[in-house]
């Protein structure tokens, strides 16, 4: 029946920094309760209705202890903010170089696609001492894709895209939850997370039958779904050639501008007309409906690859954007 | 302390003969027609108590269940008992707790009026939480729901298929109950004071109670919008929620916590004022810095509505959101670590003794202050990141609302039910209540805060094997708390026929309330009530008071 285990296994660079967190929690926290606690049960006693002490002197005017303790509860209240604050931003903050690894919730599955077209379900392999950083949704309700042993967390939300990143630090496997509850197996949604070795990794990643990969599906999608229609640049219609498109800025017709993220090719495809690049027909049609969210991903990493290049036979022509 | 002003054998005839429990009559009608608000908080205390009991039973269940890592219940089942046990105890008995048995009860004694100012809607919030209260057990006779107390969108809008329209309108239906009843209290509080009560001579429990009304009036309402909206998409697909239908699902959260947050002041601000009248009269000293807890008080129901998005960090929301709603949640910790101090301080160079409803306040502020502590640990933002949804924010919440409320509930119960029945129970037993729940308490639910930090995740009906070495400890301390709460419906029950005659104030204790009979006659005091003093004016030695 297992042991009284007291912490978690620490697993990534993040892991220990919260461990820390969690000690000056602790500690302050036994600063307050000792001498809440101890002066509680020290007037208990000393002050008890048959003891015969000198009761003369009280406290009289209340303010100013009562500033006083106001005041210091408060600035360690803030130190603790502050620390908590400060690795919340880096949790949201994931390196450059982080590989994409897509994730789908569905009751009560999550479906994991590595860049390379491998895919998993319930299970994640990762190489140890690399950043990653998942990309999360979900098909139906509300998810929540949590590793403990990282110390991280995350809701994976119908309908959008939410990150999570972390680097792990130590090969083992770890437990991986779902923590939202999402109806009758949520307690089963789960299953682990591998980190091996780099080497280990690349052999696992070439003994899973890749397919294709999620950009070379995509691409095929793009035309499948009639994209390419459109925005191969051989139709009548004018749309925006996607090359290149991936993390630049995109100048809006309202005037705003926006990076092209994960988040904004997805919401050009369900709801073009909610952000219209600037010098074009607002004629693309909605997909809302059309393209689950499998194909979605699928879509999304082939535009991303348009970006760096790493499509395979992509059509892409020479075109430029136009200048804007 | 309490034998010099306790009068009469058990078994002689009721001494104040003309209360209200005699006059107007002991039928049934004249206690289902019944304005008057003392009545109307026994009608509420008998009904709380079923509830309490329908809860507890589901709670025992669900501990049952996490006995063994792979669960006795199949999952649907364990989901409604969860769904089932945070629903009653939330709306059904934490809610109306203090503030329709002992607020109904006591706020016109200690203010010195007749009655509430509306006792018909008194009468018709009973009526609308008992028909709410239906609603829920037939929902749950049916068949159940299974989305949690929290009713997150999409699942509870499109994916259950639990009774869940049903569930919603008797949330909906007990909400315009505590509505009412908050503003009766507000009313009552500002209208019907006795000559001399000025603000500052209220005692805290009235303060707390108004502070709770505030709220309950605010903030119920926008759960009423709610649970229509979920309601709508359900029924009609209407598209708000479910981002399939165009919706959005954090918009549900959002309005849900901008309610619940909120309620969860609702469920612990009353046990302040509780805990702040037997703290001084068994410490036999004034409370310490007053206004400070007062107007604490008043600050938490005001910053209450500013932090809701701290039960949203991993959900979705901006990473600015998170650091705001962060700061926030650390300011309104500082207005309920002030009153932490101050009950500590008022025991500083007092004559204390440990009664039964004594020991259940000193319970009290040390549960909370673990509760309040660890509330500090879920509003840390990285903290949180790693313990939201887990066993950790319930064993938090549990040591609040359960810790604190509950142990401040009974420790009113036990103060204040010589007033109520006239009788004295038996202290012996109800000390020992008291320890036993106390003790229970923590073996229950500490392991929990271990647990959370393991990553055990809340709402699993199975769980890993090197979870259960912990849950065990805690299903073990869900019998001892068990055993707790159910010895004080027997001797309680005992002693309403057996019980010693209390007299008007056998704590002598300062208050209006203790200076009319037990039981009080149905106009409260034969001569209005004139006050010169302010509250909590203890002396060392229990003296008559002056009335
Ligand atoms: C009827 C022609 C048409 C079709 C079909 C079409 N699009 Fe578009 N698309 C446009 C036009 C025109 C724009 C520019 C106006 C706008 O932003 O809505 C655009 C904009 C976009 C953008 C934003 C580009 C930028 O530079 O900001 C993306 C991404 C995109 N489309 C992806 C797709 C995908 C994927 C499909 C297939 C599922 C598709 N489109 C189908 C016409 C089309
Ligand atoms: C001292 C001040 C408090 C702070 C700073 C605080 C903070 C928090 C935070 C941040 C959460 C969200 C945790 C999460 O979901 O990850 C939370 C949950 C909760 N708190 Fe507190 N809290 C405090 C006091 C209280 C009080 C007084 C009560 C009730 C009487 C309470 C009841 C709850 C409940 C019911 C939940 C969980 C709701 C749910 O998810 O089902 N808290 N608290
Ligand atoms: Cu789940
Ligand atoms: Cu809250």
């Amino acid at each position: 029946m297992g042991s009284l285990q007291l912490l978690p296994p620490t697993a990534s660079a993040h892991a220990a920094d919260m461990d820390w967190l969690f000690a000056a929690l602790l500690g302050t926290s036994a600063f307050i309760l000792l001498l809440v606690f101890g002066l509680m049960i020290l007037f208990c006693v000393r002050y008890r209705k048959n003891s015969k002490v000198e009761r003369g002197n009280r406290l009289g005017r209340t303010w100013r202890v009562e500033v006083a303790w106001t005041t210091a509860t408060f600035i360690a209240f803030l130190g603790l903010y502050f620390w908590g604050a400060e690795l919340y931003v880096d949790i949201h903050s994931p390196p450059k170089d982080a590989t994409d690894i897509y994730v789908v919730g569905k009751q009560w599955m999550w479906k994991i696609e590595h860049p390379g077209g491998q895919r998993e379900i319930d299970t994640l392999h990762v190489p140890v001492g690399r950043p990653v950083r998942l990309v999360l949704t979900s098909e139906d309700v509300i998810h929540d894709f949590a590793i403990p042993a990282f110390r991280i967390r995350q809701d994976a939300l119908p309908g959008r895209y939410e990150t999570l990143w972390f680097t792990p630090t130590e090969v083992g496997d770890y437990r991986l939850f779902c923590a939202e509850f999402c109806g009758t197996w949520h307690a089963r949604m789960g299953g682990s997370v591998v980190v091996m070795q780099p080497s280990d990794f690349q052999r696992w990643l070439d003994s899973q039958d890749p397919g294709p990969s999620l950009a070379q599906e995509g691409e095929a999608l793009f035309r499948s779904y009639g994209c390419s229609g459109c925005h191969g640049g051989a139709g009548t219609v004018r749309a925006p050639r996607l090359e290149g498109l991936f993390g630049r800025p995109v100048p809006l017709e309202d005037g705003r501008t926006v990076i092209a993220d994960d988040r904004y090719i997805r919401d050009s495809i369900l709801m073009p007309k909610a952000e219209i690049a600037a010098g074009y027909p607002p004629v693309m049609p909605s997909f809302a409906g059309q393209i689950g969210e499998d194909d979605l991903l699928k879509l999304v990493a082939y535009i991303k690859s348009l970006a760096d290049g790493t499509a395979g036979t992509s059509q892409a022509g020479s075109v430029e954007r136009p200048a804007q | 302390m309490t034998s010099a002003t306790v009068t009469g054998k058990p078994d002689e005839p009721v001494v104040a003969t003309r209360n209200y429990l005699t006059e107007g009559g002991v039928t049934l009608r004249s206690w289902l027609l019944t304005r008057d608000h003392k009545r109307i908080a026994i009608l509420y205390t008998l009904s709380i108590t079923v509830f309490f009991f329908v809860g507890g039973a589901a709670a025992t269940l669900i501990r049952l269940n996490l006995v063994t890592p792979s669960g006795i219940f199949t999952p649907d089942i364990y989901n409604r008992l969860f769904t089932l046990h945070g629903i009653v105890m939330v709306w059904f008995f934490l809610i109306p707790s203090i503030p329709n048995t002992m607020g109904n009860f006591l706020i016109p004694l200690m203010i010195g009026a007749k009655d509430l100012a509306f006792p018909r809607l008194n009468l018709l919030s009973w009526y609308l939480y008992v028909g709410a209260g239906l609603l829920a057990l037939f929902a749950i006779l049916i068949g159940g729901v299974d989305t949690g107390w929290t009713f997150y969108t999409p699942f509870s809008s499109l994916y259950s298929n639990g009774y869940v329209v049903l569930a919603l309108a008797a949330v909906l239906a007990v909400g315009f109950s505590s509505i009412l009843t908050g503003l009766n209290f507000i009313v009552t509080t500002h209208r019907m004071r006795a000559p001399g009560m000025t603000w500052y001579r209220l005692p805290v429990f009235v303060w707390s109670n108004y502070a709770t009304s505030v709220i309950m009036v605010l903030a119920t309402p926008v759960l009423a919008i709610t649970l229509i909206l979920v309601a709508a998409e359900r029924l009609l697909k209407v598209g708000i929620f479910d981002p399939a239908l165009g919706g959005d699902p954090l918009l549900f959260q959002h309005l849900f916590w901008f309610y619940s947050h909120p309620a969860v002041y609702i469920m612990i601000l009353p046990g302040f004022g509780v805990i702040s009248e037997i703290v001084p009269c068994f410490a036999r000293k004034p409370l310490f810095g007053y206004k400070f807890v007062v107007w604490s008080s008043i600050a938490i129901s005001v910053i209450g509505f500013f932090v809701w998005a701290h039960h949203m960090f991993v959900a979705g929301i901006s990473l600015y959101a998170g650091l705001v709603f962060s700061l926030l949640s650390y300011v309104i910790a500082v207005p309920s670590a002030i009153k932490v101090f101050n009950w500590t301080a008022t025991l500083h160079k007092g004559w204390i003794s440990f009664d039964a409803p004594m020991l259940y306040a000193l319970g009290f502020i040390g549960l909370f202050t673990i509760g309040g502590l660890t509330g500090l640990f879920v509003a840390n933002l990285a903290f949180d990141v790693h313990v939201t949804d887990t066993y950790f924010v319930v064993a938090h919440f549990h040591y609040i609302m359960v810790g604190g409320m509950v142990s401040a509930y009974f420790g009113g119960l036990h103060y204040w039910w010589p007033k109520v029945t006239g009788r004295l129970y038996p202290e012996w037993w109800a000390r020992i209540a008291a320890l036993l729940i106390f003790f229970g308490f923590n073996l229950t639910f500490f392991p929990q805060f271990i647990l959370g930090y393991l990553g055990m995740e809340r709402r699993y009906y199975s769980y890993p094997p090197e979870f259960q070495a912990w849950n065990i400890l805690s299903s073990a301390g869900a019998s001892v708390l068990a055993a707790g709460y159910a010895l004080p419906f027997f001797y309680l029950g005992w002693s309403l026929f057996r019980g010693k005659r209390a007299g008007s104030n056998p704590w002598a204790a300062t208050g209006l309330e203790w200076q009319t009979s037990s039981p009080p006659p149905t106009h409260n005091f034969d001569r209005m009530p004139t006050v010169t003093r302010p509250p909590y004016q203890y002396r060392p030695e229990p003296e008559p008071q002056d009335v």
